[in-house]
């Protein structure tokens, strides 16, 4: 037996075996490695045979494409068993979009949206130039350009009541001002629920508790019916933009709690970092402990803002009609009462809030990948 | 350096390196600490701690855990603060005044065991922030400086890269480059090697060498006793909370004058 060893040559990297690469090594180690393994692989392989098939029946073979009223969704005039009556949809598509919006006006929404993602798309791909002018345009200008075109009232604009909105263009407007303004208040709320003066920590707390002790309907009911009768008449102000300001603050509470959370994920020695390079509270959050804790939350923060954006369907109980209030309108409608209406419409806004949704989800998720810079260890 | 890097105009920095050394002072005096007396909740952590660094020592204090020489150091940039005597860095007393705090701060480099790199910046953005946003210097002049400081401390190559991606030892020697991008005139170490796989620890000793011979100020709170021997002006060992003897390295490491200082090196030297 040898008891001393010394080695002559070093050993060069080899790939791994072939059994655990590539398409093989998938299905052998993901899909059916092991006894439990298979049972779920064959269990999700019939779950989607149960559920795929009937979907895409509905959806698209047995769906009808063409007609003028409910009669060309009937079974009897078709003549077969019908699917999704998608007529109805395109009959009632600028109600699901514009709500009530004058006919004649509804280029200003269009011209609001194209405006919107014109500057979105740039601000989402992190290549395109010019950032920072972009989020200030788009966080900044764009939401007064956006007011002073739906709204109206000025430059020659004919003016627009809130109460004449509905559809998408209300569940957009709601949400892209929860989003912008729930952040930057959330952020402050948090800084200050860690703050070591006790007075602002005291009256963050007492906020962020408030907000999140009540429901949002409660919030909106008492927004849209309670305020007015306390408030002086000449105080009055317009019905969505309560609503609105309402969102922001509950959904804010909400953003504040999440944006605790990063800070608290931050260690101390970053703080202790920045303050020894004599960067002062402002300069060290903004910099140094900020970018940091947001990266943290992004998960918890876009799952806040998929529920704001779900949430938006809530302001139908204070009359406000957003694309589900809308479609709910669409089905009194006699004209398409048909056994499919029903589902037809359901599944048209299912599909709208899945859709945005999940792109919201997806990009987060590229999001945090790309800011992965490795901290976590 | 040996390794100078070409491609920047290092002669123009030199100037500036060397000005620093040069600045005339208020004071010969770089820290005066005067009974310095600090409690964490009801434990006394120092106890009544006097004594002077004068421009251009290097003071190593060492001294068993717990016994407040970490407190001490973070005492002269006031991340911690206290609750009896007087701080004077550079002339200017600590007290409550924030502005004080921040002009004192921005003259005080610190270098951290645990490096306190920010992780979603790249090594040039961490060496580049305090200059663009505490000294409002303009992009291109900070990275100029950042990047002759991470010549200095010989790893101008891995300016683009983000922290983690560099080994302990890089890291910390960023760190070193990053306090220094503050010109300032006191720098501070608190056990800056004693995180750092043992493989590592030299190349960090030796940028602190070579900054140590470039005259900077120096408290370092320390293990390193070879260090010690080579740079240090005084050394100072703490028990306690309080200092139990402070004397030339010579005397320090071969005479010891308290029974504790004896104790102590002979529990660390082997």
């Amino acid at each position: 037996m040898e008891t001393t060893f010394v080695r002559r040559e070093l050993i060069a990297p080899l790939p791994p075996p072939l059994a655990t690469r590539g398409l093989l090594g998938f299905l052998r180690w993901r899909l059916f490695g092991g006894v439990f393994n298979t049972i779920l692989t064959l269990l999700g392989l019939l779950l989607l045979l149960v559920l795929v098939p009937p979907a895409v029946r509905f959806l698209l073979i047995d769906a009808v494409w063409d007609g003028a009223s409910r009669v060309d969704c009937l079974a009897e005039t078709v003549g077969r068993p019908v699917g999704a009556c998608w007529p109805f949809v395109f009959a009632k598509f600028r109600q699901f979009m514009y709500g009530f919006y004058p006919e004649d006006e509804q280029w200003r929404v269009n011209v609001t949206y194209a405006l919107g993602v014109a500057l979105l798309i740039p601000l989402l791909i992190p290549r395109a130039p010019y950032k920072t002018l972009n989020a200030v345009v788009f966080f900044g200008v764009f939401p007064v350009v956006a007011f002073f075109l739906l709204v109206g009232d000025a430059f020659g604009l004919p003016h627009v009541e809130t109460r004449y909105w509905g559809g998408m263009l209300v569940t957009l407007v709601i949400t892209f001002a929860g989003i912008i303004g729930s952040l930057p208040l959330g952020v402050l709320l948090a800084l200050g629920r860690a703050s070591k003066m006790p007075a602002v920590r005291m009256l963050c707390v007492i906020f962020i508790e408030f907000w999140r002790g009540v429901p949002l309907v409660t919030v909106l009911f008492f927004a849209t019916y309670m305020l007015p009768l306390f408030l002086p008449p000449s105080w009055r102000f317009d019905p969505l933009a309560r609503v609105l300001v309402g969102e922001v603050l509950f959904a804010g509470a909400y953003m504040a709690e999440v944006v605790r959370g990063g800070l608290q994920a931050v260690p101390r020695g970053q703080y202790e970092g920045a303050t020894a390079l004599g960067l002062g509270y402002w300069r060290m959050m903004s910099y140094v402990v900020l970018p940091q804790a947001l990266k943290y939350v992004i998960p918890a923060m876009v799952n806040s803002f998929i529920a704001l954006f779900k949430d938006t369907t809530l302001v139908l109980i204070v009359s406000i009609f957003d694309l589900l209030g809308q479609l709910r309108a669409a089905f009194a409608d006699p004209n398409w009462a048909t056994p499919v209406t029903l589902f037809t419409g359901f599944a048209f806004a299912g599909i709208f809030y899945f859709l945005i949704s999940f792109a919201m989800s997806r990009y987060a998720l590229y999001t945090e990948r790309r800011l992965d810079t490795g901290a976590r260890r | 350096m040996a390794m100078a890097d070409r491609a920047e105009p290092v002669v123009d920095l030199g100037k500036r390196a060397g000005g620093l050394a040069m600045r005339t002072t208020k004071s010969e005096i770089a820290v005066e600490i005067a009974g310095l007396n600090k409690w964490f909740g009801s434990f006394h952590v120092l106890r009544d701690v006097s004594f002077k660094v004068m421009r251009g020592e290097r003071i190593v204090i060492c001294g068993p855990s717990g016994s407040g020489k970490s407190t001490l150091l973070r005492c002269v940039n006031r991340i911690e603060d206290w609750q009896q005597g007087r701080v004077i860095v550079d002339g200017t007393e600590l007290t409550e005044d924030l502005k004080t705090i921040d002009e004192v701060r921005r003259e005080v480099g610190m270098v951290f065991q645990q490096f306190n790199l920010f992780p979603h910046l790249t090594v040039l953005e961490n060496c580049t922030l305090a200059p663009i946003r505490v000294r409002h210097m303009p992009r291109r002049e900070a990275e100029t400086l950042a990047r002759h400081y991470l010549t200095r401390v010989r790893i101008p190559e891995q300016a683009e890269k983000y922290p983690l991606q560099l080994s302990g030892g890089q890291q910390q020697r960023v760190a070193i480059a990053r306090a220094l991008c503050m010109q300032p005139k006191i720098m501070l170490f608190d056990e800056p090697t004693s995180a750092l796989d043992p493989e590592m620890v030299k190349e960090v000793l030796d940028t602190m060498v070579a900054l140590a011979m470039d005259g900077m100020t120096m408290l370092v709170v320390s293990h390193e006793m070879g260090f010690a021997r080579q740079v240090a002006s005084r050394m100072v060992l703490m028990d306690a909370g309080q200092i139990v003897e402070i004397n030339e390295p010579k005397t320090f490491f071969e005479h010891p004058q308290h029974e504790r200082t004896r104790l102590f090196l002979s529990q660390i030297l082997h």
